[in-house]
């Protein structure tokens, strides 16, 4: 079976790779193109960890065929932070230990900008529910919760003083 | 948020360092994606392995074929059971529990019978994963297929399928004659509970059963492994235990522990399922064979039916009180899932019973059963949590019959320093009075509830473990300083190893760098479980770094031209107490920069194996909701307290007590094995093995009591393991106290509590 040349752009660059058929986003993003920040935690959509944005929209690159990335804009975990400079969010994340083992927290902080740019001021039900297609094992979401708050109010802050 | 901030219970610090909260040294990789897990890592020329597992429950290997697999283009080498040698008996030990060498062989790979749904029978290793999986598509295994057995009682009554025709059940007098399911039986007795319980004015109890659970790590199982024809291998792999990995893979594939080197990667969570080895010595003989790096990794699927998730459990409870509450007697016997192979956590299981309350008179008996389902394994405080959901209702129960608060029955009958551990052995420094006064003055325990709300309680002991452990501390020419030992960081070790160096050593937390070594760069530690790490590696960090204040202290003597003795290391620098520069002070750059005028650099070694730690107690209030429409539970509030000896780095104790009590939430309202006829899992994937999402919850309210542990430097106790032994109960009671009704089987599923509502009308 032939492979699939695909062009797409990844955290701003562009990217090309080759992929069979029926192989996932989430291989190409990890085996070809060596960006392994998504995790992979089930396969099958169910657990988040490999949440990526394409066009805007949050995804499960698990879920989606690499094929599929053909001339759309991807961003990964790798590309949240702004080069040496943490989002606000990542910066929560860590002030308020809302990671213990980390796996799940690249898919995590994906859906969490992805909600603060939509939503800049979400209530805890608000985040509770946005992030219900994360599973964590290890912290009881409740740091999560309150460190999406927390960035979600320095970003508030950001936009007061800027 | 639901909650208040969370609280500690604490007497004014005298540290600088310990009890503060700086940032993990490891966290910014793991927010921006550079950390390497077991899955992310890769060598050039590696291979990709896939696994054969078996569709039968129990069946009798008459053939494996393998030739149309490795007649495909790209298939470099198939291993089965025939490449392994045979394996004797052999107990290993590790802090999560005991287990079996020819036990953990078995279970990487069958001989002769397989005896789950997803035993491996064979393995291929080939030049992509997509080869691989067809390879192991097309190798042909015959099967005699035998009859099987899932349920623990079915395993245990008569006639039914052995899964070890050689296994006679240890333990009881006389030995038996006949072979059996039931593995072993342990026995914790004390006084007479049947005369005590004949005595006793209320008894309460009857037979309570949880299922099989997951620990649900989110990282699945994955390695790559190297093995040269010289007999030297390499592995890199996530676990709780790089030196553990090292020695059961080398046990099994008998070789020299020196020849194998394992390099421990980022792990995404363990709970105890991560403390044994599935693929590692398969991909090794892999590696030998093909002669290139094999990677080979468990798929979400395979993680529910081909590692070991933790026991189900019956339990027989008889819990007897006189009229003022006061325990007489207690009677427990209990029959606890195995799976494929003996060792389920009987042990621990008996001591939860007697560990928290003062009864004098108790049988507590504890059954070992094997049934065709995967060899269960630890998970978090392994065995306690289904013996507390049934004693801890015994105990509700009896503060209903009597009238009594429920924080106050617990009161009078607690464990207090001094009275008897579960071994008779009195307990130390222990803290579960203070959790349960801590419970009473919570505003949560008297806040008023909602409707269909009720509140419930549980309190529980767990026992913690000590352990031998290695570290090594170096400084660098300009004072900064490098801790390394040989525990994987599963949930901010790093930082805490750190916090203790840098107070011990009188530096800012940032001078200290922490690393996690391979198993050649290190003398042995057990793996990051039994809530070890911070108590046992942290005396050992400790250790290393006193003998480094003793070699500035010496040096800085020299230098200032006085006697050993009259130099004092206070706040990171040597200061002169005596002479002509008395007075002066010289920093920790100053001293060890001059290592060449000495004997080399400032560096040095500890090894502990401490035996005094303390255990844990913990007191959870928990306030569920039932619809009466649905039967479906929603928990309103949670607050979790227990009782840490000192918080080193409190955000990751509070994190670890939060984390416990959600994944006991979990077990008790959602998560099961579910199996069909034909014994096949029928929920082994996350949508249908339900672990509570982020927006099941409330807040999960923390209270840290600290009453110091005096056998460590700072007070540690261990505080993991603790947190998840009293959810279920404490949910139970909640439901309890909600409904009217006393519900005995988890978990609480819509279903169940639904179909009991309506029978109640």
């Amino acid at each position: 079976m032939s492979k699939i040349a695909v062009s797409t752009s990844v955290n701003g660059d562009a990217a090309e790779f080759l992929c069979d058929p029926g192989e996932t986003l989430l291989d190409a993003l990890r085996d070809s193109l060596g960006l392994t920040g998504s995790k992979e935690g089930c396969g099958s959509g169910d657990c988040g960890a490999c949440t990526v944005m394409l066009d805007g929209a949050m995804v499960c690159a698990c879920l989606v065929f690499a094929a599929e990335a053909e001339g759309r804009k991807i961003t990964t975990i790798e590309g949240v932070a702004d080069g040496s400079v943490l989002h606000p969010v990542q910066r929560q994340f860590l002030e308020h230990a809302a990671l213990q083992c980390g796996f799940c927290t690249p898919g995590f902080i994906v859906a969490a900008k992805a909600l603060l740019e939509v939503n800049a001021s979400p209530s805890e039900e608000e985040i509770r529910y946005w992030l219900a297609g994360n599973l964590c094992r290890c912290t009881g979401y409740d740091k999560i919760v309150r460190a999406v708050s927390a960035a979600a109010a320095e970003m508030r802050q950001e936009r007061v003083t800027s | 948020m639901n909650a208040p901030e969370n609280q500690r219970v604490f007497s004014p610090s005298q540290f600088k360092v310990i009890g503060t909260r700086p940032v993990r040294p490891d966290g910014i990789d793991k927010v921006t994606g550079k950390a390497v897990y077991g899955p992310d890592f890769k060598l050039a020329g590696m291979l990709h392995g896939a696994t054969v597992r078996s569709p039968h429950a129990h069946a009798r290997i008459v053939a494996i074929d393998a030739s149309k697999a490795l007649a495909l283009p790209g298939v470099k080498a198939v291993v089965t059971g025939a490449d392994f040698l045979a394996q004797k008996s052999e107990e290993v030990s590790n802090g999560e529990g005991e287990g079996n060498l020819k036990y953990i062989a078995l279970g990487c790979m069958a001989q002769e019978k397989v005896l789950f749904v997803g035993h491996a029978v064979a393995a291929i290793a080939a030049t992509s994963r997509p080869i691989a999986d067809a390879a192991a598509a097309l190798v042909e295994v015959t099967y005699e297929v035998l009859p099987h057995v899932i349920d623990i009682m079915d395993a245990v009554a008569d006639g039914a399928p052995l899964l070890h025709e050689d296994m006679f059940t240890s333990g009881v007098d006389p030995k038996p004659e006949k072979p059996s399911n039931a593995a072993m039986c342990f026995t914790l007795a004390r006084g007479d509970a049947g005369v005590a319980m004949a005595g006793a004015a209320v008894t309460v109890g009857g037979r309570f059963t949880t299922p099989p659970v997951h620990q649900g790590y989110l990282e699945p199982q994955a390695c790559v492994a190297t093995w040269n024809a010289d007999g030297q291998g390499q592995m890199w792999c996530s676990s709780q235990g790089q030196f553990d990995v090292r020695n059961y893979t080398a046990g099994i594939l008998h070789m020299p522990v020196s020849d194998l080197r394992v390099y421990p990667l980022e792990i995404g969570g363990g709970f105890g399922g991560k403390t044994t080895v599935y693929l590692e010595p398969v991909a090794m003989l892999l590696s030998r064979k093909s002669g290139r790096p094999v990677r080979l990794s468990m798929s979400r699927e395979e993680v529910f039916c081909a590692s070991g998730p933790a026991p189900g459990s019956v339990i027989d409870v008889k819990l007897g009180a006189d009229g003022e509450g006061n325990f007489v007697a207690l009677e427990m016997e209990f029959w606890s899932h195995a799976g494929a192979f003996p060792g389920s956590a009987t042990h621990s299981s008996a001591m939860t019973a007697l560990g928290a309350y003062r009864t004098e008179n108790a049988h507590v008996r504890g059954w070992d059963v094997c049934s065709n389902i995967p060899s269960t394994h630890a998970y978090r405080a392994p065995g306690a949590p289904p013996i507390a959901f049934a004693l801890e209702a015994c105990v509700d129960d009896v503060a209903r019959q009597l009238g009594m608060d429920a924080i106050d029955l617990r009161l009078k009958n607690a464990c207090r320093p001094g009275d008897p551990g579960p071994m008779r052995i009195p307990h130390g420094a222990i803290g579960y009075v203070e959790c349960l006064e801590a419970a009473k003055a919570h505003p949560h325990w008297s806040a008023p509830l909602g409707p269909n709300q009720g509140r419930g309680i549980a309190g529980a002991f767990w026992g913690n473990y000590g352990g031998p452990s290695t570290a090594a501390v170096a400084l660098g020419a300009d004072g900064s300083v490098m801790v390394t030992t040989g525990n994987p960081d599963i949930g901010g070790s790093r930082a805490s190893m750190a916090i203790m160096a840098a107070e011990t050593l009188g530096v800012p937390y940032e001078s200290v760098r922490v690393s996690i070594a391979d198993t050649a760069s290190l003398g042995y530690s057990m793996l990051t479980g039994g809530s070890r790490t911070t108590f046992a590696t942290g005396k050992a960090v400790v250790e290393a770094c006193r003998k480094i204040i003793a070699t500035l202290s010496e040096r800085a003597a020299h230098l200032f031209g006085v006697a050993a003795g009259e130099v004092e290391w206070r706040d990171g620098a040597a200061h002169c107490l005596a002479g002509d520069r008395s007075g002066e002070s010289l920093s920790i750059a100053a001293v060890s920069g001059k290592f060449m005028q000495f004997s080399g650099a400032v560096s040095a070694e500890a090894t502990v194996n401490p035996q005094d730690y303390l255990p844990g107690f913990t007191v959870q209030i928990c306030d569920a909701e039932v619809d009466p429409e649905t039967g479906h539970i929603s928990i309103a509030r949670y607050t979790a307290i227990q009782d840490v000896g000192r918080a080193i780095h409190p955000d990751y104790v509070e994190g670890q007590l939060q984390g416990g009590a959600v994944q006991g939430i979990g077990w008790a309202l959602n998560e099961a094995y579910i199996y069909d006829s034909q014994g096949r899992m029928e929920n082994a994937g996350f949508l249908d093995y339900r672990m509570p999402v982020c927006s099941d919850l409330p807040m999960i309210d923390t209270v840290l009591v600290e009453k110091p542990n005096p056998a460590h430097p700072y007070g540690v106790k261990g505080v993991g393991e603790s947190p998840i032994v009293t959810p279920l109960a404490a949910v139970a009671n909640a439901v309890c106290d909600a409904t009217g009704m006393r519900f005995h089987d988890l978990p609480l599923s819509p279903d169940r509590v639904w179909s009991a509502l309506q029978a109640a009308g």
